[in-house]
């Protein structure tokens, strides 16, 4: 996964260069839980300032590319880079928002203190939490419509509420890149809206948004781009020529009645 | 010597020893077996603990009553009140609080066990402290066992294993699935109640032979060991209770077999011993089995990758790939394709064609869900369903794999 | 009591049990947290076998040669439960429980084959350790804390536990933050690029010197109701985790103390004329605090439904 490895490999070295400013390219990713690959040999090149959707049907391998993407599963094969540069080099340019499935939420904690851990790469082991630092988590806090909730504990917020401190955080982390697992599953409508809000803005910034999505009836209205996975990946494009009837079939395959999916891409057009 | 001890010839007690040991080890394997099947394997930690201040009353209370506080009966009733109380709390704990079962068990065992270290030192310091006999209830002893005793053990034996066997299908149905069975009417809780009660008893029985810290042993090892031979459910059952009656015969009949070999001990490494070599060799789950399925599939996963980049006249990025390929006579060492290698990519990158068409057919719905990337598609594809697909696609025919 | 009579026999056994109790705490909250509380009670039991390897070995009953036997059997016992839940895809508790009762059992069988009738190693010293023998001979009342040449007498115990103690204070605030992301959610901790698995390891190695030192001291007992109760108790009394570790090491203090006070003179009160393990009563006082917090505590109950504001 190494730039060296790369590097050795002719073939690799105009592709890289060519890559330089992609936030994020993965090639030839395979995961597997198993002796069955979730992923297999995926390529994907997210573009700078784009807000893409990766989308698929349950069980396709949406999450475990990004966490592999991430370095939080371990692959099988491939590489990833971001900003061109190896994943490890590059974390202070990446924000993270897990899955809220995956999370005690009876931890002791406080909001506040969930969104100044976005603060860790900057503060590091013993750096003090100062005024700069909590006026930050404050204003991040403020941004998702969570100011007045700043000082309960966690487990008392509602599934869209914990949702929303989630961005906070990521939001906390200043980086160029953010990456969300699910951000809409099972949250109301108004946190769907202020994320929605939020990721927009982030993207008016120039920053890039990926997003794991599973409602495909909002994909053309939130986002630019998409990435259709199913184990292998599908097709990857602008919205408009790649959220197709073809492509869909080709992701969800009977699983999704034909009438749906042109449904769908009628919308798309 | 050893053979005599298995073949039973040590004497009245220590065949008593032996059957009841054995009569508790298969007891113990199945009881075990539902705990392990519902992830609450170190309850019975707590319970073996808890039984600790209970076998200290009941001394205290013996003696006072002007008994023999040494009687085996009594500390056994003893034991099992204070077990039930511990598992109460461990129950009530994780009910009526935030704290995860875990932080119970562990809560309850060391207090329960720290109350009983404390009656142990208030026996010490009674005039009439005949305490030798409660030493032997922490490690098991069984040398100098009076026939009564082991009697009791190989009566207590017999019983549990009487009741695990009659409860053994409802507590089935809770393990493998509480949803189905609190459907089906069955009352979860109290099958629940009813195993840990069970546990309860292979432990008070377990008492004098293995001793109470490593009774836990015999409830976990057999179960463990078993699932790794088989994926059925009656089947763990059934191995693991005879796991564990041949670690109790044969831990016993070792341990009878020459001085300073402590039974307790000898019976949990002797189940020890046996989960050891399921753990390397059992066939399929076992740690050899899967090390070699793994290896044959990263590299089944790293030649399919190549072709289809040498197919789509990509770079092949990753060292391994490419000597697998070359191992394979696919491509050279500098990652160039041989005709071999050109003519399986072919095939490769028309498979994935295939499976393209599969993806968009309603017809193949149910064959389209098996594509991991891997499977062959003449392995879940007719000639003639694959003829029909390559008449979709078009291009050159008669590509052979 | 005079500070004649207290200091050499009372003074020594009471910092020696609550700086076990404050180091095995610490840690103990995030075992709790993490949900491996019972790593504790895995480690305690699989230190017996550790320092009879260690008396084998060297033929002696040393402490240094104790403690790193004890060490390496606590670090041998996680690698093996590690291993096996891996590789048997079997549950932790499961694989808890095969391991540490397979390692004390082999550990009680070498104690039975090798010659320890000349030394003081059993299996009892092993649970129960013992407190109550850790006196300071050379002491004469409060003034000679200050005087080097009693305190040459200190039992050895002292510092030892006392350094230990340190230590885990140093770690638990050195690595704080990292620790209270990777237990709160260990999937946006590795986002982050901090090395949760290592993180982990370091832990449960920093409980397993903590139990060690401990053990030396006052038995195993007092190491496994240490690591759970008070952090348990703790947990009921506050929602911040900050908070939850002051009250844990209040309670574990107040364990330490009130254990020790309760075996050595409750007898009296009551009548009797012999003193009760300090070990047994210390970890049987800390079950009772929690005890009284899963009645009292203020925040004993699991977060019900959401709070709408």
């Amino acid at each position: 996964m190494t730039h060296l490895e790369l590097a050795t490999d002719h073939g690799a070295v105009v592709q890289l260069q060519a890559l330089d400013a992609c936030p994020l390219a993965i090639r030839g990713l395979t995961v597997s839980y198993g002796e069955k690959p979730a992923v297999f040999s995926i390529d994907a090149t997210v573009e700078q300032g784009s807000m893409t959707a990766i989308i698929g049907p349950n069980g396709a391998g949406k999450s475990t590319m990004l966490k592999a993407a991430l370095g939080v599963i371990k692959p099988l094969a491939g590489t990833v880079t971001v900003y061109g540069k190896p994943l490890d080099t590059q974390r202070h340019r990446i924000a993270y928002v897990p899955q809220r499935a995956s999370i005690d939420w009876d931890f002791p904690t406080r909001v506040i203190d969930v969104v100044l851990m976005g603060l860790y790469r900057d503060l590091g082991l013993l750096g003090r939490i100062g005024r700069k630092e909590r006026d930050l988590a404050a204003d991040c806090l403020d941004r998702v419509g969570m100011h007045d909730f700043a000082d309960r504990q966690i487990g008392q917020l509602s599934g869209g509420q914990q949702q929303r401190v989630f961005l906070a955080r990521a939001l906390a982390q200043q980086a160029d890149l953010y990456l969300l697992d699910e951000p809409f599953a099972g949250v109301d409508a108004a946190t769907e809206k202020a994320i929605i809000d939020v990721l927009k803005t982030l993207k008016a910034q120039g920053k890039t948004v990926v997003a794991v999505h599973h409602d495909l009836s909002t994909v053309t209205e939130y986002f630019d781009r998409v990435f259709l996975i199913n184990v292998r990946k599908v097709a990857e494009g602008p919205v408009e020529n790649t959220f197709t009837s073809e492509n869909l079939q080709q992701a969800y395959g009977g699983r999704l009645a034909t009438t749906q999916i042109d449904d769908l891409s009628l919308t798309a057009i | 010597m050893l053979l005599d001890a298995l073949t039973l010839q040590l004497g009245y007690n220590a065949t008593l020893v032996a059957i009841g040991a054995a009569l508790l080890g298969i007891s113990a394997g199945v009881t075990g077996t539902f705990l392990f099947l519902r992830k609450r394997a170190l309850v019975s930690d707590a319970i073996s603990h808890a039984t600790l201040p209970g076998v200290g009353l009941a001394f205290i209370v013996m003696v006072w009553l002007g008994g023999d506080g040494r009687n085996l009966a009594g500390l056994m009733l003893g034991s099992a009140v204070s077990a039930w109380l511990g598992l109460l709390c461990v129950q009530s704990i994780t009910r009526r609080t935030r704290l995860a079962e875990d932080a119970a068990i562990g809560a309850v065992l060391s207090s329960f066990f720290g109350l009983g270290v404390v009656l142990l030192t208030v026996i010490q310091t009674m005039s009439s402290g005949r305490q030798a006999g409660l030493d032997g209830l922490l490690l098991g002893s069984t040398a100098g066992m009076l026939w009564q005793d082991a009697a009791i053990i190989a009566t207590g034996g017999a019983v549990t294993l009487a009741l695990v066997l009659l409860l053994r299908r409802p507590m089935t149905l809770v393990a493998f699935d509480p949803e189905y069975a609190r459907a089906a009417g069955v009352n979860t809780d109290r099958v629940d109640m009813l195993t840990m009660a069970l546990a309860l008893a292979v432990t008070v029985v377990g008492l004098k032979i293995v001793g109470l810290i490593l009774i836990v042993a015999l409830l976990i090892i057999p179960p463990v060991t078993a699932r790794f031979w088989t994926d059925r459910s009656e089947r763990v059952v059934a191995i693991s209770g005879a796991l564990g009656g041949i670690s109790g015969f044969v831990g016993a009949a070792i341990s009878a077999s020459a001085p300073a070999l402590p039974t307790g001990p000898i019976i949990v490494l002797t189940c020890f011993a046996l989960f050891v070599f399921s753990l390397f060799l059992a066939p399929d789950r076992g740690v050899l089995a899967a090390y070699l399925r793994h290896r044959s599939f990263q590299k089944k996963v790293h030649l399919r990758q190549g072709l289809l980049a040498i197919a789509e006249h990509q770079p092949i990025y990753e060292p391994l790939t490419i000597r697998l390929l070359a191992r394979e006579g696919l491509a050279r060492r500098d990652g160039v394709p041989t005709a071999a290698g050109t003519a399986r990519a072919a095939k490769a990158l028309r498979d994935e064609r295939r499976w393209q068409v599969v993806h968009t057919q309603p017809t193949y719905e149910a064959i389209s869900s098996l594509y991991d990337g891997l499977r062959e598609i003449e392995s879940v594809l007719t000639a003639d369903q694959l003829a029909d697909i390559d008449e979709v696609i078009g291009g050159p025919k008669g590509v052979t794999p | 009591m005079s500070g004649e009579e207290f200091v050499p026999l009372s003074l020594t056994p009471i910092l020696i049990g609550v700086f076990t109790a404050v180091a095995c705490a610490l840690p103990g909250n995030f075992l709790v947290l993490r949900k491996q509380a019972l790593i504790g009670d895995a480690i305690s039991h699989v230190v017996l076998p550790g320092i009879v390897v260690a008396f084998l070995v060297t033929g002696s009953l040393a402490a240094w040669p104790m403690m790193i036997g004890a060490a390496l059997a606590a670090v041998v016992a996680v690698i093996l439960i590690e291993a096996i839940r891996r590789l048997g895809r079997i549950e932790t508790g499961a694989a808890m429980g095969v391991v540490f009762t397979s390692m004390f059992a082999a550990g009680v069988l070498l104690l039975e084959r090798s010659d320890t009738s000349t030394v003081h190693l059993d299996v009892e010293h092993a649970l129960m350790g013992n407190l109550e023998s850790l006196i300071w001979l050379d002491a004469y009342g409060w003034g000679s804390v200050l005087d080097p040449i009693a305190l040459a007498g200190l039992p050895p115990e002292l510092p030892r536990i006392f350094v230990t103690m340190l230590g885990v204070i140093a770690f638990t605030w050195l690595f704080w933050r990292p620790l209270k992301i990777s237990t709160f959610d260990e999937g946006f901790a590795q986002g982050l690029g901090i090395r949760t698995g290592a993180l982990g390891m370091a832990l449960v190695i920093v409980s397993a010197i903590a139990a060690v030192a401990a053990f030396d001291a006052v038995g195993s007992i007092i190491v496994i109701a240490m690591f759970i109760c008070p952090p348990a108790a703790a947990r009921l009394m506050t929602n911040r985790l900050e908070r939850q570790v002051g009250w844990s090491v209040v309670f574990a203090v107040l364990s330490a103390i009130l254990g020790y006070v309760l075996a050595g003179y409750g007898p009296g009160w009551l009548g009797g004329d012999n003193a009760v393990s300090a070990a047994g009563m210390i970890a049987a006082v800390s079950g009772l605090i929690l005890a009284l917090a899963t009645m009292f505590g203020p925040c004993r109950s699991r977060t019900g439904a959401p709070i709408e504001a």
